[in-house]
């Protein structure tokens, strides 16, 4: 038989009706919802008398909209108002709901593998793009509009085109200071924003298979920014020793046989995908974008661009414009870029080993005079282990604020914002024009650059930092 | 669904690449919990001025491209979050049908769910629209989903290909829900075998 990857064999799983020349009916295993993109959702079903088809598989939780300071007192009376929508939504509807009172509550793609929610072979859907971040566990997971969102909550079901499948493998291994951050945004540097458009990506290679189940998941949540349906990494035993302790697995009666067979999802040797990329992880240094978009991106030792020497004029032009926007002469060196504000958190790099790890390079310095820093821990569960291991006192001690659980301002959809040319180092994944506040100029990075960026007020190659961050 | 028709109109030149949901829409205005009124925030941030006035340099805003239903954008048109605010705002404005070398996958699919045809040319047919548009005063596109046909009033033709399935939901107006409840026995049949 011919051998299969491991999105083969979970689309294959999931059919639910196939057709000549119609979409594939694909049945949805675990569907979370947050509060930005369910409200006409659950309006939709009300109005048609429907009913969610699976409240057992259906989990909400706040984050966009949250503040993050004095978070019971949401001054905003819009977001207040889309945050009691969701309460009263998931009470009437039986949704169970990790709200702002839970210990559990924090930013969707934080909780879902923390809680055990997700798992190996699924298919998990949200109304958030991010949600390629659960592909890391080697499930089938990717984000939905809310006519969607309304559509599996009746029928827990999807219609979808069968995508091409993309094999981006990283060799080698990674140098000291380069994270799994500094490997997506290298990927993307090198395919562009659109590069895997109408593909699954599936990350294989040594350089992946090295990585902790956080750092899979950094790879995975990005790769909507190279224009991909979903991301994904075969299970394997990181996989397995990560979920073997999480709160809804761990009491599993036959977890023994889930186990085997979530290692037996793995793609296959031999198995052939439709476009194949191959990345020398040893080649990657760390990144810093300069532009707005994720694919404008570059080494932290180089420059920045310049449009003169562009041929094709579409490209050109949107350097230009980048480069207005972002306030850059073409050709400044990226390490002469001078910042006003690091943010440490989102769905990307807020979890537990990136607090650590930017912890390390901070501890015993100062945040530059000129720098607003902020850390921004991806769930309560996050915040409350950083808060055991003392790391909060590293950062508050160093002159970072220390806030409670969300999306914050990855985003800025709460009080958490760019002013007009503020310019940010920013661990989390888009540097749209005004995506951090209206004019806000915003740089992508790895936690650990971001903080050596804070503390020298430019950036600067955290490679000369000699400190030892083990496997990160 | 609203049935989509055939669409006659000048076509909106957005000589921009990338174009992301967050310009589609920018975050301040996801707050509400209706599917209406987005129109008036649509591309907020290039339409206005930061004191709230109207930008007259952005493309949308002159006289001659107001009344379009027709956007054309460089390429990757609606990048970046799954909002489905991004359709309602182009739909609610008065946009009908959008034309690009290509689309992110989660607005391209979004569009289909809101009336919104999504038309995807290559790139030598995008400039001649770019440049006919803005050359010729009573320039107009014609978008006949029904026989499959974009042409122009000048002599241009071109066969549309649009996934058939899409195209009869479109031009229908059918609703997805309806349509998977007939399949209503399989779902279950499928999670009885799940359970099992």
């Amino acid at each position: 038989m011919r051998p299969k990857t491991l999105f083969d064999k979970i689309w294959n799983k999931h059919i639910v009706h196939e057709e000549e020349g119609k979409p594939t009916l694909l049945y949805i295993d675990l569907h979370l919802v947050h509060e930005v993109t369910s409200p006409q959702a659950f309006e939709g079903l009300r109005e048609a008398g429907r009913r969610i088809r699976r409240t057992d598989k259906t989990f909400a939780t706040m984050d966009h909209n949250v503040p993050t300071i004095d978070r019971h007192n949401i001054k905003d009376p819009i977001s207040l108002q889309q945050i009691e929508t969701l309460a009263s939504n998931c009470k009437e509807f039986e949704v169970e709901l990790f709200d702002l009172a839970s210990p559990y509550q924090g930013i969707v793609h934080v909780i879902g593998p923390e809680q055990g929610l997700t798992r190996p072979g699924s298919t998990i859907v949200c109304g958030d793009s991010h949600t390629s971040t659960h592909g890391a566990f080697g499930a089938l997971a990717f984000g939905i509009g809310t006519s969607e969102v309304e559509h599996v909550m009746s029928t827990q079901c999807l219609w979808q085109n069968k995508p091409k499948t993309f094999e981006v493998r990283v060799d080698g291994k990674r140098p000291k200071g380069v994270t799994a951050k500094d490997i997506i945004l290298s990927i993307i540097g090198e395919i562009g924003t659109a590069g895997a458009t109408g593909y699954v990506i599936e990350y294989t290679g040594e350089a992946i298979r090295s990585l902790s189940m956080e750092q899979r998941m950094t790879i995975c949540n990005m790769s909507i920014e190279a224009g991909a349906r979903a991301g994904m990494i075969s299970p394997d035993k990181t996989t397995i020793d990560y979920l073997r302790d999480k709160p809804r697995i761990k009491l599993e009666e036959n977890l023994d046989t889930l186990m085997k067979e979530w290692l037996e999802l793995a793609s296959e040797e031999g198995a052939s995908f439709d476009k194949t990329l191959i990345l020398d992880a040893s080649k990657i240094a760390p990144q810093v974008s300069w532009g707005t978009s994720p694919g404008m991106v570059t080494g932290v030792n180089n420059k920045v661009p310049n449009p003169k020497n562009i041929e094709d004029p579409v490209k050109r032009k949107s350097i230009e414009d980048a480069l207005n926007y972002m306030g850059l002469e073409a050709d400044t060196s990226i390490e002469d870029i001078k910042i006003d504000t690091v943010f440490i958190g989102s769905c990307t790099n807020g979890r537990i080993e990136d607090l650590i790890a930017a912890s390390k390079i901070i501890e015993g310095n100062k945040v530059s005079a000129s720098v607003k820093a902020i850390v921004v821990p991806g769930s309560q569960v996050v915040k409350y282990q950083a808060e055991k291991l003392g790391i909060d006192k590293i950062f508050k001690d160093a002159g970072f604020e220390w806030r409670e659980s969300g999306c914050s301002m990855c985003l800025a959809m709460n009080p958490d914002k760019l002013s007009p040319g503020e310019r940010a180092a920013s661990t989390s994944n888009r540097n749209f024009e005004g995506r951090q506040g209206k004019g806000g100029r915003t740089h992508l990075v790895s936690p650990t650059m971001a903080a050596a960026a804070a503390i020298k007020g430019r950036f600067t190659d955290v490679r000369l930092y000699d400190i030892d961050l083990g496997e990160y | 669904m609203e049935k989509f028709k055939t669409v006659i109109s000048r076509p909106a030149p957005l000589d921009s690449s990338n174009v992301d949901t967050d310009q589609i829409i920018p975050k301040q205005f996801l707050k509400r919990i209706e599917r209406t009124g987005f129109g008036e925030f649509l591309f907020f941030d290039w339409r206005f001025n930061d004191d709230g006035t109207v930008n007259s340099k952005f493309i949308l805003n002159e006289t001659r491209f107001k009344d379009s239903e027709i956007l054309l954008s460089q390429e990757n048109f609606g990048c970046g979050s799954s909002r489905e605010h991004a359709p309602w705002a182009l739909r609610d404005y008065g946009f009908k049908v959008i034309i690009s070398t290509s689309f992110a996958d989660i607005l391209f699919n979004n569009c289909f769910k809101n009336c919104i045809l999504p038309v995807i040319v290559d790139e030598e047919m995008l400039d001649y629209f770019f440049n006919s548009t803005l050359n010729f005063e009573d320039y107009e596109l014609r978008v006949d989903l029904e026989n499959m046909v974009l042409s122009d009033n000048k002599k241009f033709s071109h066969n549309l290909d649009i996934d058939p399935y899409r195209r009869k939901c479109l031009l229908e107006g059918l609703d997805d829900i309806a349509l998977t409840l007939v399949h209503e026995k399989k779902i279950t049949i499928y999670e009885n075998e799940l359970s099992e």
